[in-house]
């Protein structure tokens, strides 16, 4: 007879795994890294590989040399922090930043903490913010769109993004919304005067928008967050909270004063909200347990982000937001707990 | 569909898999030796009566439960007393237990052996709960609590409804629906019978909806039964935990630490309705049960009247034998049973199933970090935080583990169940359920 085995219940498990999940996430990447294909060409194709490669790389030499412990590469979650990374820099950015980028990420921002689930900020983002304070020139020139199949004139031209040149031109005296919108801004670039428009909301909804890789596309970006909720790999807490409190404070400030505050649904399309709302904020590891946590957590980093883009200095404020709420996280945890059964006597 | 009451929060979906459902019970043989332990329930062990040598009837009394909480325990077959023996019972460990050489099956006179259904009730509420205590019935869902503590309601407590459990949730078990289905009049009968016990009008009978026909059919016969009504459950794991029942059928929360009769709720399942039955209108103690051998390697997944004491390797053989690729054995279901150490363990009182398991299904998987995917959180039904609990056990820091109402937990599973990184939270807090206890009891010495 064979020998039986003894183990406390439960004797069932889920075929839910880790893998599963992060690849789950990787998948649901795959929309907007294809939109970046399209718009951004063959450098869209480079900075993607190059990110995940180093990424890949920086993690198992980590893992082989420096902890000697078993490599954990194949889990896809380093993958994911080099997808990501590679969504939140812009598609003409040399290769040595971006491998710079992937050691801060994989080697500060998840590795220094003890590897997968234990880092408290999210790696890709901390890899972000840490090559824009570094490069702040090559980390906010955006070439413009361009599509394939479409004959462009040229391969270097950069341009602002929508939230960068409606921010620049705000501060200039008599500026209004409704004047940008119709006028463009207009800029000296090489000696030539270049006059830019920003785009109509429907290109905004696809991706046609100067930008980092990744967040271009709303409408992309829209696809793999229905994908990654239909698989239950995230729940709709954390997007609502951020969803919600950034139209409700943009929202107020645009009924306030529409002349110097842009409407909520510009907020929402552009810059990196719809990746950073879906992609980064809820990557669980960073992340509140409890429900009620996460929706603290979304409503803080909406606020944030809606504060940064517009009294802040940056344009944006998604990566910030995140991360400043990452760093609240344990105290959410210990503010926010599930209602236990049995505390409250419902007669 | 939508409106089916469940309770929440939490709760999982694991795989039902019931192989041995519309499998009509069966009657297993009577063993050539039975093995009737003296501690088959909830509370102290019963003391035992008989000597070595001493000829026994079938449902002759052989150990008195003399304690506040106790059970009678009752021979369930005719022949001679071999030896008084410790066995390995399903909990592993060794416990004293009468040994009996099976001779012929000869019962006690008293018990009413007819086929007739008994539908009228003629003993008093005292005369009912003196009746099962001396029957030895506890209930038979798993932690066999002997029925007749349960049936004495405290003082200043009112008894409102009682809760007839048929949810069966673990998955692979069908004992209690074919029990439902082929004895319903006796199970109505026996709810009745706890009723007039408790002194209350009202009984529910929750059932979850994947078994659609005892639905139907409970539904039809209840008709007859004054205050009787069943309840249709929408099918989620761990619906048939007492107080997961209570608020799925009633909306109201027993506090914590309390009994359900805080809110005037008294649950009991199914199968000792049928018990309760027997004991009071036939006047048969609980010697026999059904219960569910099964497996996705069994030959033959199957119910079966068994006589308690019955070794399970004979259950198995019914079954078609113990298949090649056995990894792990099984008393009770996947979710909330126990990993027997031996074949020759007997079944006892609250033994509802047998569940064989394949090599390949055995193992458990590779340990990984956590990932804080807070799906423990979501998933459990009291409303604790499993992945909290299992690192303040792991740093060993126990007043957090009690602060953290480790002693909620109904060890259901559901978080270790849905865990991605396959960790051990349910280890982790059964031993941080077993320390804080501990410390509660030094405690409240003092």
């Amino acid at each position: 007879m064979n020998i039986l085995r003894v183990s406390g219940s439960p004797h069932v498990h889920t075929d839910n795994s880790v893998n599963k999940i992060m690849y789950g996430v990787i998948y649901a990447m795959i929309p907007a890294a294809l939109v970046s294909i399209y718009f951004f060409g063959l450098s869209a194709v480079r900075v993607l590989l190059i990110s995940v490669v180093a990424c890949l790389l920086v993690e198992y030499l980590i893992q082989k040399y420096l902890l000697k412990s078993e490599i954990s590469i194949t889990d896809g979650s380093a993958i994911i922090t080099g997808v990501l990374l590679a969504f939140n820099v812009p598609c003409n950015l040399p290769w040595w930043i971006i491998i710079i980028g992937a050691i801060v990420a994989i080697g500060i921002g998840k590795m220094s903490f003890g590897g997968l689930g234990k880092n408290i900020f999210n790696p890709a983002l901390v890899g972000r913010v840490f090559l824009l304070i570094s490069f702040p020139v090559q980390m906010t020139s955006w070439p413009v769109p361009k599509p394939l199949f479409t004959k462009a004139v040229t391969d270097a031209i950069t341009g602002p993004t929508p939230l960068g040149a409606l921010k620049g031109e705000l501060y200039k005296e008599g500026a209004t919304i409704q004047k940008v919108m119709q006028d463009g801004i207009t800029y000296i670039q090489d000696g030539v005067e270049v006059t830019y428009r920003i785009p109509s909301y429907v290109d905004q909804l696809l991706g046609n928008m100067g930008g980092s890789l990744g967040e271009i596309s709303a409408i992309a970006l829209l696809i793999g967050a229905i994908y990654m909720l239909f698989r239950k790999i995230i729940t709709w807490h954390i997007p609502a909270g951020y969803l919600g409190s950034a139209i409700i404070f943009s929202g107020i400030l645009w009924l306030a004063d529409p002349s110097y505050f842009i409407d909520p649904l510009f907020h929402l399309i552009t810059g990196g909200m719809m990746l950073g709302v879906f992609f980064m904020a809820t990557d669980m590891v960073t992340s509140p347990m409890s429900a009620k946590g996460q929706l603290i957590f979304g409503a803080g980093a909406g606020i944030l982000t809606i504060l940064i883009r517009v009294f802040g200095a940056y344009p944006e404020g998604v990566s910030f937001a995140i991360l400043i709420m990452n760093a609240f996280v344990p105290l959410i945890d210990r503010g926010f707990k599930p209602k236990r059964f049995g505390e409250t006597v419902k007669n | 569909m939508g409106s089916l009451k469940t309770f929440k929060p939490g709760g999982v979906h694991p795989a039902e898999n019931k192989l041995s459902k519309d499998r009509q019970i069966e009657i297993l043989p009577i063993p050539k030796v039975a093995y009737i332990p003296f501690s088959q329930h909830l509370g102290a062990p019963a003391k035992v009566l008989v000597n070595r040598g001493d000829q026994v009837k079938a449902g002759q009394l052989i150990a008195k439960g003399e304690a506040f909480i106790s059970a009678n325990i009752h021979s369930s077959v005719s022949g001679k007393v071999k030896k008084i023996d410790n066995v390995i019972d399903t909990s592993g460990y060794r416990k004293s237990a009468v040994v009996i050489d099976v001779e012929g099956d000869e019962w006690e006179d008293t018990i009413d052996r007819s086929d007739e259904i008994k539908k009228d009730i003629t003993l008093s509420q005292k005369e009912i709960i003196d009746k099962i205590n001396a029957m030895g019935v506890v209930g038979l869902g798993g932690a066999a609590f002997p029925s007749h503590v349960k049936l004495m309601v405290p003082d200043g407590k009112k008894a409102e409804v009682l809760i007839i459990n048929g949810v069966e949730c673990e998955p692979y078990l069908t004992s209690d629906h074919m029990l439902m289905m082929e004895k319903g009049e006796q199970i109505l009968t026996g709810t009745k019978i706890l009723m007039r016990a408790l002194g209350v009008a009202k009984a529910m009978i929750g059932i979850e909806n994947n078994k659609p026909d005892v639905i139907e059919y409970l539904t039809e016969l209840a008709k007859d039964y004054e205050g009787i009504e069943v309840y249709a459950l929408k099918v989620k794991y761990p619906q048939g935990a007492e107080k997961q029942l209570i608020k799925a059928l009633t909306n109201r929360e027993v506090p914590s630490g309390k009994l359900p009769v805080e809110v005037g709720a008294v649950v009991n399942n199914a199968g000792t309705a049928y018990a309760v039955y027997e004991a009071v209108q036939k006047n048969k103690p609980l010697f026999e049960r059904v219960v569910t051998i099964t497996g996705k390697s069994v030959k033959n997944p199957s119910n079966w009247l068994v006589r308690i004491g019955t070794p399970i390797s004979d259950l198995i053989e019914a079954a078609g034998g113990l298949p090649e690729d056995t990894g792990k054995v099984i008393g009770g279901g996947p979710m909330m049973g126990k990993a027997l150490t031996s074949l020759d363990v007997p079944v006892v009182k609250g033994t509802s199933g047998i569940l064989i398991m394949k090599e390949e299904e055995s193992d458990r998987e590779i340990i990984k970090n956590c990932i804080r995917c807070s799906k423990c959180v979501s998933v459990c039904p009291m409303g604790l935080e499993p992945y909290l609990i299992e690192k303040t056990v792991m740093i060993e820091d126990y007043e957090r583990t009690e602060a953290e109402r480790v002693m909620d937990c109904i060890e259901c599973g559901s978080c270790q169940y849905t865990c991605p990184a396959n960790r051990q939270l349910l280890d982790y807090i059964r031993l941080g359920k077993n320390i804080v206890g501990q410390i509660i009891r030094t405690r409240s010495k003092k």
